[in-house]
C-alpha cells in the first residue's frame, strides 16, 4: 500500500513536524512498508470475533471522590521550559 | 428572518460535573484558586502518570442521562482525541468516542404553549482543558500564560439532534437542559463561570429541502442572549450567501460579544482530524443494571414532576408552575412559603413579579439574595391585615431584598404603616378635590380618568401610605356630595 506524498504531508502537519522534500519521499516509503506489514493481519478472518476494547482483562477501576493535596506549584513548574507568575509561558496561538 | 428558508440548529453543551476532585486525579476542582495550585503529574500531563477514574463522575453522568431520558449502555469506554493546543498538556483530550455513557434521550421544550421534543443524541464524559490567559496587549504580546487548575475537571458533553428550527427553540432547549441538570444535582450550570458552555451548529436550507445546508459551529456562547443573537446573526449570514450564490464553508466560528457578530476561527485547511483511538490507560466501564436502578431510585423530583405538582396541589396556572420550577432554589423558595401561607397564587405573583425583577436587575440568583421565604410570608400577612398597602409592600420587599431585614423592622424604621384612618384622610381628600374644580367637572360628565387622577394625587400626598380601598370609598363620597 503506497502512501502518497500528500498523505505524508497531512500526517506531518497533524504531528506538527516540518519535513524536507527528501524526508517526505523517504517517510512515504518507510510508512508504506509499516502499513503493508500491518496489512498481513487482513489475511486472518475475524468473523464473529468481538473487537478488542482493552488489552488487559480488567474493567471498572475507580477511585473515590476524595481530595488529596496537589503538587507544590514551584515544584511542578520547575519542569516548564518557560514560566512567569506561577504560570506556564507559551508562544501566543491566535 | 426570511420565510423561504429554514434554520437547522443542534447544540453541544458542556456541563462541569459537581465533584470534589478531577476526573482522573485527586486534585481539587474548587473554582477561583491561585493559578496552578490544583495540579499534579496526572492533570499536568507528565509522561508516565496514570489516570484513575473518579466513581462519582460516572454516578453523575448516569444521573444526568436518566434525567434526559437516555439509554445507559451496558458498556462504555474512553478514547483519546488528539490535537495540539497549549491548554491541553497531553496533546490529547481523554473523551469518549464510539461508546458514550448515555445515548438516545430527549427533552421536551415549550414553545408558545406548544410542546416540542428535541432529541439528545448522546452524552459522554471527558476531561476539561486548562485556561489560557493572554499576557498584556493581545495584539502585540508574543506570549500566553497557562493555568492548568481546570485541566482534568470532569465534563459531560451533551449533544442534541439537529431538531431546533429557531434561536428561540435553541434557547428554550438550553434553558430546559440547564433546569434538568440543576434539579438532578449534577452541575452548578453557571454560564459566567464556565460550568455550563454551549456550542451551536447552525445551517440553513430552503424550505422543503431534505439535505442539510453547510454547517458552521459557533463557539464562545456564554449566555442565553449570546446563543440567540449568534444564531440569528449566523442564519442571516447563510441566507444572504444563499441569495447571492456565495459559497459557504464548513468551519468553526466564534461569537464576538463586543461586535455582536460571528468570526471565522480556523481556515478549512486546518479542518480537524482527531485520530481518536481507545485510551490504553483506562479499562472499559461496565455499568450493571443494578447500578442504573440505584441511581434512578435516588433521582430527586424533576422539573416536570414539580410543575405537575404545583398545578395539581396548588391550582397554579401552567405558566406560573413552569417559571417556579426553573431552578431547584426557586421551587424550594416557593415550597417554603406555601407551607406558611395558604394563597399560592399570591406567592407566585410576588415571586414572578417584584422579586424576579429585583433579581434580574441585580443579576442575582434566588439563593444570593437576602430575601427569605419567612420574610416574604410575613410581608404578605401585613398586607392582608391592612398594616401596609400593596404598593408599600413593593418598597418593603425591595428593602428586605437589599438588607435582609424583616418587614416589621423596615415598616417601623421608615414609618410605612398604612393610613386607614378616615379622620386623617378625609380633610386631605376634600382639599385635593377643592383645588381641582375642573377635574370634578370631568368626573361629573362621566370621565372615568378623573377618579384615577384624584386617587393618584392622594397617594402622592400620603407617599403611598393611604389605604386604597378607604381612599376610593371616601373619595366617591366627597365627589358625589358636590352638586
Amino acid at each position: 500500500m503506497a502512501l502518497t506524498i500528500k498523505e505524508v504531508e497531512h500526517v506531518a502537519q497533524l504531528a506538527r513536524l516540518k519535513l524536507t522534500e527528501e524526508e517526505k519521499v523517504k517517510f512515504a516509503q518507510q510508512l508504506s512498508t509499516v502499513l503493508d506489514y500491518a496489512d498481513t493481519l487482513n489475511a486472518i478472518s475475524t468473523e464473529g470475533v468481538e473487537p478488542l476494547i482493552h488489552i488487559l482483562p480488567i474493567r471498572n477501576v475507580f477511585r473515590e471522590d476524595q481530595r488529596k493535596p496537589s503538587m507544590e506549584r514551584e515544584e511542578i513548574l520547575a519542569n516548564a521550559p518557560l514560566a512567569e507568575g506561577f504560570q506556564y509561558k507559551v508562544p501566543k496561538i491566535m | 428572518m426570511s420565510p423561504d428558508y429554514e434554520i437547522v440548529i443542534g447544540l453541544e453543551v458542556h456541563a462541569e460535573l459537581k465533584t470534589q476532585t478531577k476526573i482522573f486525579c485527586s486534585c481539587s476542582t474548587a473554582f477561583g484558586a491561585e493559578p496552578n495550585t490544583q495540579t499534579c503529574p496526572i492533570c499536568a500531563g507528565f509522561p508516565g502518570a496514570l489516570p484513575v477514574l473518579n466513581r462519582q463522575v460516572v454516578d453523575l453522568a448516569i444521573r444526568a442521562g436518566l434525567a434526559l431520558h437516555c439509554e445507559i449502555p451496558a458498556m462504555c469506554k474512553f478514547d483519546r482525541k488528539n490535537y495540539f493546543y497549549p491548554d491541553l498538556p497531553h496533546g490529547y483530550q481523554v473523551s469518549q468516542f464510539d461508546f458514550p455513557v448515555c445515548k438516545q434521550g430527549y427533552l421536551d421544550i415549550d414553545i408558545e404553549g406548544q410542546k416540542k421534543r428535541v432529541g439528545v443524541t448522546r452524552a459522554h464524559m471527558e476531561e476539561d482543558a486548562g485556561k489560557l490567559v493572554h499576557q498584556g496587549d493581545i495584539t502585540t504580546t508574543p506570549f500566553s500564560l497557562v493555568d492548568l487548575n481546570r485541566s482534568g475537571v470532569a465534563l459531560l458533553e451533551i449533544v442534541s439532534e439537529p431538531d431546533m428550527r429557531s434561536a428561540q427553540e435553541a434557547r428554550a432547549y438550553l434553558e430546559k437542559l440547564r433546569s434538568m441538570l440543576l434539579f438532578a444535582g449534577v452541575s452548578d450550570c453557571k454560564m459566567q463561570e464556565g460550568s455550563l458552555r454551549c456550542d451551536a451548529n447552525v445551517s440553513v436550507r430552503p424550505f422543503g429541502q431534505q439535505e442539510f445546508g453547510t454547517r458552521c459551529e459557533i463557539k464562545n456562547l456564554n449566555s442565553f442572549r449570546a446563543l440567540e443573537r449568534a444564531i440569528e446573526y449566523e442564519a442571516k449570514r447563510h441566507m444572504e450567501a444563499l441569495e447571492d450564490g456565495t459559497e459557504l464553508f464548513q468551519e468553526t466560528r466564534t461569537w464576538d460579544e463586543e461586535k455582536q457578530m460571528t468570526r471565522s476561527m480556523r481556515s478549512k485547511e486546518e479542518a480537524h482530524d482527531y485520530r481518536y483511538f481507545p485510551e490504553p490507560d483506562l479499562p472499559p466501564l461496565f455499568i450493571s443494571r443494578e447500578w442504573v436502578d440505584e441511581v434512578r431510585a435516588a433521582l430527586p423530583e424533576m422539573p416536570e414532576q414539580a410543575q405537575q405538582r404545583l398545578m395539581e396541589v396548588y391550582g397554579l396556572p401552567e405558566y406560573d408552575a413552569a417559571l417556579l420550577t426553573l431552578t431547584p432554589e426557586t421551587l424550594d423558595f416557593f415550597d417554603r412559603c406555601v407551607q406558611e401561607y395558604p394563597d399560592a397564587k399570591t406567592i407566585a405573583n410576588w415571586m414572578m413579579g417584584e422579586f424576579s425583577r429585583l433579581l434580574n436587575q441585580t443579576n442575582q440568583e434566588i439563593g444570593d439574595s437576602h430575601l427569605t421565604p419567612d420574610h416574604l410570608v410575613q410581608m404578605l400577612r401585613l398586607v392582608d391585615d391592612g398594616t401596609i398597602s400593596g404598593k408599600i409592600a413593593k418598597t418593603v420587599l425591595e428593602d428586605m431584598f437589599n438588607s435582609g431585614q424583616s418587614p416589621q423592622e423596615i415598616i417601623k424604621a421608615k414609618g410605612l404603616v398604612q393610613i386607614s384612618d378616615a379622620d386623617t384622610l378625609l380633610p386631605l381628600i376634600e382639599d385635593i378635590v377643592g383645588a381641582n374644580p375642573k377635574v370634578v367637572e370631568d368626573y361629573k360628565s362621566g370621565k372615568g380618568k378623573a377618579m384615577g387622577f384624584f386617587v393618584g394625587q392622594i397617594m402622592k400626598a400620603t407617599k403611598g401610605q393611604a389605604n386604597p380601598a378607604l381612599v376610593n370609598e371616601l373619595l366617591k363620597k366627597v365627589l358625589d356630595s358636590i352638586q
